[in-house]
């Protein structure tokens, strides 16, 4: 083990860390940045309510992660990019699935290049020895201990380590956004790996030390919420849920999304949207559909949406049959009516 | 404000939600960073530190209205500039007549003169307006009396009463089909029938809050939040559910099946290791030059057990036996076998309902309409129906079945029959029992659940969606 296990950018860490402290003494009016943050949002394409400004305010202050969920296909994911979009900070993104460990997610040696770098070294010692003839086994074994001394503080240095998404993001110097997608897909145990880090910003490597972040990273996590995520977990972040839109901000982001659609259209596009997250269906219509559907109806060619276009096109919205039939007969669109 | 805090989320516990003491002070932190004049800010910035699950929003979004709707700042209830200055006059006695922003008269309306604006604001969608005409409407109608002891909701069906809401939907839908000078649709019709109930939804919502912030006037916060503290969906007990709770219910048991059967088949999926498979040792041994480095293990498959569930379907415990048929098809997958019997004084299987229905609730329609479950008089008759079973389909009892028997056995005085019980249980792996009622009600009346209990592994109290998850977690 090295004497001082501390790595360079903890250094850093301090002086940056009160920076951020100390940019809360000359704030602007608090008012003003939530709705800055909406705007600043909307700018890069992303329609925010005031739900969504307000915790991604928060989350900035308090330097807190925050915990998205909501159903599939309301937008979670594009918050966070759209967030590194705004702030013009680099996305780092972590896609979560089953299996995944630390090798994937922290930090990994890069054994390969360890064993060569070995290999070179005894090549090395060997080769003078080779050539003044003979065997010096005396020799050999006096430099050994500190040769090997150097030779682990070598092989465990930074040179050797491969970084993955979470390290990256706490040593990057450049403003990021960590995205922790659909985090829900871990194991209970391996969801421990995340808390480390989004409590204190830091990483335990146990050859090196402790890695603190040089600055706090914007930290995303998504969850469709397939399994209920750990108290310690929660804990940590803030939450925020993202629901449907409302009529009117589904207006607008297809209006944003789908620019060449007319107002009409698009009102009326949101309006059936709406009536078919009322009923009762196994999958309700997402605002990704919404757009899907708003643009399919344009290369349709339709002005206006009639009872004919709706019955021809609900394969869009809908994924199931049953939903189908059953948002057909309550629209009264179905065949014979 | 910090005080304020403490009692809010002491609330906030007492509504069942899990509020920590380091979500606390994120709190109390996040307060510095967001103005208190801005009641959405500040509802956004508590609601993202101390609400951590979207389930628990709603019984946060009603303690946090009667905490904040008179917060130290005369805190804006709609948010709408339909009443600035009108809180402190409103708050400084219960007067009769809420002063309305400049838009509206400020003398008290008439009930016509009401329904008549009312109209108007529905129609037009106007947001503010709808605001102060809730604030006015409450002021005629729901007879407000100082230190009356009577909760929010006698007030607000009073109101609701006097307003006739049906009747304004469809003078809504009528005007509105004047409007489009022509025949509608069937599809415009139903377009705009779901706008007109949207506006009168959030015209419900104000009536609510108003009245809400009166009672809050009134008696003080603690005393408002306690009466209009609700169980959040998970604890609901099936037994007493009203029917917007059963909807609540329904709509809650969906996530929940589905978080269920995930976790279920993560857990199979890892199962234990089992013995070393010497053979595959070998093989792979092959490649370090026969040194068996690498251990192999063969993975046990544990049998997939049998189920066959038995539900009383009678009026008292109907829900109950819906959702736990429900849960026990969501992870059907995790049992080589489901089938399902119910009864009431006669038993039918309604297994093959299940199976062709690619919706849950439509096979449970067709339980409660085509199986034939009354024999005699259509009360419950647990030993009828445990003897009629028994001598149907009991040969197919097996060592890999196991039994769950669902109902609160009050057999209303009938022979009790709990050999077959006990011939059910010797002939099965598991016998299990699930009562939807309370442990302390079992034996009381015509209850003899321990009568029966005596034949059975073990009885559960499944009174809630909490428990009854769990039992069928440990189940599989």
């Amino acid at each position: 083990m090295k004497p001082d296990p501390t790595p360079s950018p903890a250094g850093s860490a301090v002086e940056v860390r009160q920076g951020l402290a100390g940019s809360g003494g000359h704030q602007p009016s608090p008012a003003g940045s939530a709705v800055e943050v909406r705007q600043g949002l909307a700018r890069v394409g992303y329609l925010a309510d005031q739900g969504i400004a307000s915790v991604v305010y928060l989350a900035e202050r308090l330097g807190k992660p925050v915990l998205v969920e909501g159903p599939a296909g309301t937008g979670k994911t594009e918050l966070a990019k759209s967030v590194a979009r705004m702030s013009g900070a680099r996305l780092i993104r972590l896609q979560c699935y089953e299996g995944l460990d630390e090798s994937k997610a922290l930090y990994e040696w890069n054994y390969k290049k360890q064993l060569l770098r070995i290999q070179a070294q005894r090549l090395a010692e060997s080769a003078p020895t080779t050539a003044g003839g003979g065997p010096r086994p005396g020799a050999g074994e006096a430099a050994s201990p500190t040769g090997w001394e150097d030779l682990e503080a070598d092989i465990f240095s930074e040179e050797f380590l491969l970084t993955r998404p979470l390290l990256e993001a706490i040593r990057a110097t450049d403003p990021v956004v960590l995205l922790v997608d659909e985090v829900d897909r871990l194991e209970v145990e391996t969801e421990a790996l995340l808390l480390e880090v989004l409590s204190d910003y830091q990483v335990s490597v146990p050859e090196m030390g402790t890695i603190t972040a040089s600055q706090v990273p914007m930290v995303f996590l998504t969850s469709n919420n397939t399994r209920e995520l750990s108290e310690a977990l929660k804990r940590r972040c803030l939450y925020l849920h993202i629901g449907y839109p409302d009529v009117e901000r589904e207006k607008a982001i297809v209006r944003a999304k789908v620019p060449e659609i007319s107002e009409v259209l698009a009102d009326q596009v949101v309006r059936i949207v709406r009536s078919l997250r009322s009923m009762e269906l196994k999958k309700r219509p997402s605002v990704s559909e919404t757009l899907d559907w708003a643009r399919t109806l344009l290369v349709l060619g339709a002005n206006a949406i009639d009872t004919e276009v709706v019955r021809d096109s609900l394969h869009i919205l809908l994924k199931h049959r049953t939903d189908i039939e059953r948002a057909a007969k309550e629209l009264s669109v179905a065949k014979g009516t | 404000m910090l005080e304020l805090l403490a009692g809010f989320i002491a609330e906030l516990r007492r509504a069942g939600l899990p509020v920590s003491l380091s979500e606390h002070i994120d709190a109390a932190e996040a307060l510095a960073h967001v103005p208190l004049d801005d009641r959405q800010a500040l509802k956004y910035a508590l609601g993202a530190t101390l609400v951590k699950s979207g389930a628990h929003w709603r019984a946060f979004e009603t303690v946090f209205d009667v905490y904040f709707t008179l917060g130290p700042h005369h805190l804006d209830l709609s948010g709408a500039q339909a009443r600035s200055g009108g809180a402190p006059a409103a708050s400084a006695a219960m007067d009769q007549d809420a002063p309305l922003s400049s838009a509206a008269p400020t003398e008290v309306l008439t009930d016509a003169q009401l329904r008549e604006m009312l109209h108007r604001a529905l129609m037009d969608g106007d947001e503010a307006m709808l605001g102060a005409l809730a604030r006015q409407a409450v002021a005629l109608h729901a007879g407000m009396e100082a230190g009356r002891p009577v909760g929010a909701t006698y007030y607000l069906h009073r109101t609701l009463r006097h307003l006739q809401l049906d009747a304004v939907l469809s003078a809504l839908m009528e005007a509105g089909r004047r409007q489009a000078e022509g025949v509608l649709t069937p599809l415009e019709e139903r377009l705009a029938r779901d706008e007109y109930q949207a506006r009168i939804d959030s015209l419900r919502r104000e009536v609510e809050a108003e009245v809400r912030r009166r009672m809050v006037l009134d008696r003080g916060p603690e005393a408002v939040a306690r009466a209009l503290r609700k169980p959040l969906p998970e604890d609901v007990s099936f037994m007493h559910a009203s029917r917007e709770e059963l909807a609540a219910l329904g709509r809650a048991v969906h996530p929940l099946t589905r978080r269920l059967a995930a976790r279920l088949a993560r857990s199979r999926r890892q199962g234990s290791r089992g013995a070393v498979d010497f053979r595959s040792t070998v093989r792979h041994s092959l490649s370090c030059g026969g040194v068996p480095a690498d251990l192999r293990f063969r993975h046990p498959q544990p049998a997939k057990p049998e189920i066959f569930v038995i539900a009383d379907i009678s009026g008292s415990v109907a829900a109950f036996a819906r959702f736990t048929l429900q849960l026990v098809y969501a992870v059907s997958t995790q049992f080589s076998k489901v089938r399902s019997f119910v009864f009431i004084d006669e038993v039918d299987e309604v297994t093959s309902f299940f199976e062709e229905a690619d919706e849950i609730g439509e096979a449970v329609r067709r339980v409660n309409t085509e199986a034939e479950v009354v024999w005699a008089d259509g009360h419950s008759d647990y030993g009828h129906a445990l003897e009629a079973f028994w001598g149907r389909w009991g040969q197919e009892l097996s060592t890999r079945s196991s039994v769950l028997v669902l109902g609160d056995a009050r057999n209303n005085y009938h022979a009790a029959n709990p050999w077959v019980l006990q011939e059910i249980g010797r002939r099965s792996r598991h016998l299990y029992w699930l009562n939807p009622e309370p442990r302390p009600y079992w034996d009381t009346g015509d209850s003899i659940a321990s009568q029966y209990a005596l034949h059975c592994e073990g009885t559960f109290e499944c009174r809630n969606l909490r428990q009854l998850e769990a039992f069928v977690g440990q189940l599989a």
